[in-house]
């Protein structure tokens, strides 16, 4: 097999793409491409990985100027002409390399209310939730989210509107909005709703189509698009 | 600006979408059926003078505009000029007026003066 013409980002905002040369093998996928550049050929690379299997949601990048998740993408999928260009993910500030620093992303988790809370104690029983009522459904059609930054990455909106809280954490607002438990719906909408919320979505989709895990936060959104209007026709919101 | 306004305004958008959709289909029809009657603008204003139900359906489709149109540019205002949210509610309220007065103003002109 040839090799594969490599360009990878060097540096925190400001900085160059270095290219390197890197054997093709069988099966290879892009966090394997950048795992031999760092063991072989440069270890001042610094990247981000840990399970390698699609589950941390850790090694996402820009491989050739799409966000991907580069532990499950094979090269021969996405190498044009045998090259690769490997950038950090967009919308994030770069730390060095291809690192990016997720705390903004994370922050929004939390500023979305992205975290439970239930009102049963120990002392109470478990609560029932149906298998196959549409909460539960809707909940688990968002749940599956590995928080690796490529919807946040690819998001327009991001880009433009610095405090817009982004796709996985309103997905993950809706996959809440859904959990009959959780006892803080009202502060959550009032926390998701707006023009740094949900209301600033454009629909585009960018998010649902480059999801590595298949979810769609667009729709998520768009579902909590129709709660927080009820709740203000309510005059609950 | 407040969640539950910027909330309102989404459900006032969507719901007006919902009468436009209908509207704009209507009267593209009517449009064409008064083309390919082959009929004068005196033919035209000799059968909607007096109509109520044609006063009331372009009454209805000018305020869904002016409900509709606005909101929409006060999004674009906000984010492609970047103007404070304040300021380009305001300004689309106002825009809101000039589309109804001109518009209603049009259908009076049609159906009744």
């Amino acid at each position: 097999m040839s090799n594969l013409q490599v360009r990878v980002w060097r540096g925190k905002d400001q900085g160059r793409f270095a290219t390197y040369e890197v054997p093709r093998a069988a099966s290879q996928t892009v966090l394997d491409v950048v795992t031999y550049i760092q063991r072989q050929l440069d270890p001042t690379l610094s990247y981000r990985f840990a399970c390698r299997v699609g589950m941390c949601g850790s090694c996402a990048m820009t491989v050739n100027g799409v966000a991907r998740w580069t532990c499950r993408t094979h090269v021969a999928k996405v190498a044009k002409n045998g090259e690769l260009e490997i950038a950090p993910l967009s919308n994030l500030k770069v730390i060095k390399d291809l690192v990016t620093d997720m705390s903004e992303f994370f922050d929004k988790w939390a500023r979305a209310l992205g975290r439970f809370k239930g009102s049963r104690t120990r002392h109470d029983d478990f609560a029932l939730v149906k298998p196959d009522s549409a909460q539960r459904a809707a909940a688990d059609a968002a749940i599956e989210c590995i928080g690796c930054g490529v919807c946040y990455a690819s998001c327009d909106v991001v880009a433009w509107r610095k405090e817009f809280l982004g796709p996985a954490a309103l997905n993950r607002a809706w996959s809440l909005a859904n959990d009959v438990r959780d006892a803080q719906q009202g502060e959550r909408l009032r926390a998701v709703a707006g023009d740094a919320g949900c209301h600033s979505c454009h629909t585009q989709g960018s998010c649902s189509e480059r999801c590595p895990k298949k979810i769609e936060p667009t729709a998520g959104i768009a579902g909590l698009k129709r709660l927080a209007a009820a709740a203000a026709m309510r005059g609950e919101l | 600006m407040k969640a539950a306004t910027e909330a309102k305004l989404w459900y006032w958008q969507r719901v007006s979408a919902m009468l436009l959709a209908v509207c704009v289909a209507i009267h593209l029809g009517g449009i064409i059926y008064a083309v390919h009657g082959g009929l004068s603008a005196a033919q035209i204003l000799g059968r909607t003078h007096g109509n109520v139900l044609f006063g009331v359906f372009y009454g209805v489709f000018v305020l869904a505009c002016a409900v509709h149109v606005p909101i929409g540019i006060a999004n674009v205002a906000d984010e492609m000029l970047g103007w404070r949210r304040e300021y380009s509610v305001l300004t689309a309220l106002l825009f809101s007026a000039l589309i109804a007065v001109m518009g209603l103003r049009a259908v009076y002109g049609v159906v009744i003066a």
